[in-house]
């Protein structure tokens, strides 16, 4: 008796430490790259990296303005193309669907989210950017923002559709049935009960898929061009800006970590700060936004 | 719902008909709009078929027993197949679940299994709780690139591992750590307190419980959070691409190098435009993602029907 509680203790002390695990990676993350960021945040200050848009580790320049520009944009543009499709396929799959075709539709969304970035990005590279460099502007090599955002955009829209799709679905089925009841067709329902009352989930839901497309690397590297440059039309008209090559945060530390030391690797590191920083505002906003949806469900 | 409902009554007859309109307008609109609704996800389903269509087509011209079957040979144009990658990549996925597996099921269990105890129990459990609730939500949603930048630092530059199986094994651990402690607990969740209360009852200590009645009963779940992360680790190319060094030859100890399937893809694509070779590895990827998918799908049925069979 004796023997077995001690192996019970034993065991809830190794369970424990486990347990502790999963914090304790978050902390030495945060500790190790944040130490890793300071030289260069002494030697330029906060103004000089976030501040500046020449990025030229051989002249010692390091701002990493133009990749926030263009980490933001092409999250934007990816948001535009990919929110409507996503909640349309997860109004669909909660509300009209009929059971066969939800079962073709729900594992072709999981398929989507299952498939390699790299996969994507190859698809980007021989399929997408040929296309867009038919557009006949000077200077398109359809390597750029607007090849970069389709392909986010299809990354991005699984997470969006399950998330918005279980928002939709936690709705209390008395809402739907009030509401038809008071004589609104199924689309009304949809449109001024079930999405209103879902809202908080769906906006969670939106902003996961922001966290998602500013976290992709390897599908960026390799459809945006990754020239360092603050994304400007290529001529008179405005249009032409999406068609401009950019460098993403998570492109710059990819693409140059493993040969950079002392400052460069240093703003490297700063890069990911920023990238972290925006990351965590992210995801604490997503999840105020699906405990209280969670919170209505219940 | 705007103006047409304040409108003053009208006359019985025309109330009747203008309502009969009014109706006819919504059934219109609504039968639009669900056009618009099937239209998207076709859209969708599309995306997908394209997409997997194109790599396959494509890929396939490039894929047979050889190329499965021998070594890469570098080169300008990724001469050779895909051997080392194949094997490279299946031991990646042993080392990071070996590692990541016993911690993140351990996890699981202490955060569900020792709740009501640590509601009784001291202020710093309690705390630590929190935290590890706090910090496995924090990492599901860490980029992976931010974990490779992490595991370049700690593992290949501190501790000196360098571009190694070992240092991209440990950063891989931290990337799918959350994955593995997420569907356990849902797994744990899913066992009714009635069997856990029948085995203390009976005078089992807590692990006993967990052991012998909690775990066999959780299994089919915490199997399926170990082929979820056996997905994520072959799709990943971020944390790899800062950690495993690229050399396509077979690793031979923990602290070689080496290149995974999807980092050679990349590799192929980038560096020597071997678009067929890097379709065909795609195709072997895709068609590996969609295996993993059949078979959590058929656990989750066969879950399903054991509940069924419960009630």
């Amino acid at each position: 008796m004796q023997n077995k509680l001690q192996v019970d203790k034993a065991v809830r002390t190794v369970l424990l430490i486990s347990a502790s695990l999963s914090i304790v990676i978050v902390v030495s993350i945060f500790i190790f790259i944040f130490r890793s960021s300071l030289p260069a945040f002494k030697e330029f200050g906060v103004q000089g990296l976030l501040g500046e848009l020449t990025w030229r580790p051989a002249n010692g320049s390091f701002g990493i303005l133009a990749m926030i520009v263009g980490s933001v944009m092409v999250t934007l543009m990816a948001l535009v193309i990919g929110v409507p499709l996503a909640i349309a396929t997860a109004i669909f799959l909660a509300e009209i669907a009929p059971r066969g075709v939800q079962a073709v539709v729900r594992p072709a969304v999981q398929l989507l989210a299952g498939i390699p970035s790299v996969v994507y990005g190859l698809f980007g590279m021989v399929v997408l950017v040929p296309l867009i460099r038919r557009i006949p502007v000077a200077g398109n090599s359809g390597y750029g923002l607007l090849s970069a955002a389709i392909v986010l955009a299809v990354m991005i829209l699984p997470t969006i559709t399950s998330i918005s799709e279980d928002a939709i679905r936690a709705v209390p089925r008395a809402y739907t049935e009030a509401s038809l009841a008071l004589g609104a067709t199924h689309l009304q329902t949809i449109f001024q009960v079930l999405l209103p009352a879902g809202k908080s989930g769906i906006v969670a839901a939106l902003i996961l898929g922001i966290g998602r497309a500013l976290g992709e690397t390897m599908a960026m590297i390799m459809v945006i061009g990754n020239s360092v440059i603050l994304p400007a039309p290529l001529n008179d008209n405005p249009l032409t800006v999406f068609l401009s090559q950019a460098r993403t945060l998570t492109g710059n530390i990819a693409v140059e970590i493993n040969y950079a030391s002392g400052l460069h690797a240093s703003a490297l590191f700063a890069t990911g700060v920023v990238l972290f920083m925006l990351i965590m505002i992210v995801n604490v906003s997503a999840h105020a936004f699906l405990n209280r949806s969670n919170a209505l469900a219940n | 719902m705007t103006e047409q409902e304040l409108t003053p009554m009208k006359p019985a007859d025309l109330r009747a008909s203008s309502a009969s309109a009014n109706l006819r307008k919504r059934q219109t609109t609504q039968k639009l709009s669900f056009g618009l609704l099937w239209l998207a996800s076709l859209i969708v389903v599309l995306v997908l078929v394209v997409v997997v269509g194109y790599v396959f087509i494509t890929g396939f011209k490039s894929l047979s027993w050889d190329f499965l079957t021998t070594a890469p040979k570098g080169g300008l144009s990724g001469e050779g197949g895909i051997s080392t990658t194949i094997i490279t990549t299946i031991y990646l996925v042993a080392l990071i679940l070996v590692i990541a597996a016993p911690l993140g099921i351990g996890a699981a269990i202490f955060m569900i299994e020792y709740q009501e105890q640590t509601k009784a129990g001291g202020k710093f459990v309690q705390a630590l709780l929190q935290a590890a609730n706090f910090g496995v939500e924090t990492l599901a949603g860490i980029p992976s690139i931010i974990f490779g930048l992490f595991g370049y630092a700690l593992f290949v530059s501190t501790l000196q591992f360098g571009f190694s199986l070992l240092s991209a094994a440990l950063a891989g651990a931290c990337l799918v750590l959350p994955t593995i402690i997420r569907t356990t607990q849902e797994a744990l969740l899913t066992v009714p307190v009635s069997l856990r209360e029948g085995s203390l009852a009976l005078g089992a200590t807590r692990w006993q419980t967990i052991s012998k009645v909690v775990l066999p009963a959780a299994i089919p779940g915490i199997i399926t959070g170990i082929i979820l992360s056996v997905g994520r680790i072959i799709s990943e190319t971020a944390v790899f691409y800062v950690t495993l060094g690229g050399s396509y030859r077979l690793p031979n100890s923990l602290l070689s190098g080496g290149r995974t399937l999807s980092l050679h893809l990349f590799y192929l694509a980038m560096d020597t435009n071997a678009f067929e070779k890097a379709m065909g590895t795609g195709a072997v990827l895709i068609v590996s993602i969609i295996i993993i998918n059949l078979v959590i799908d058929l656990i989750s049925r066969k879950l399903s029907a054991g509940v069924r069979q419960q009630q």
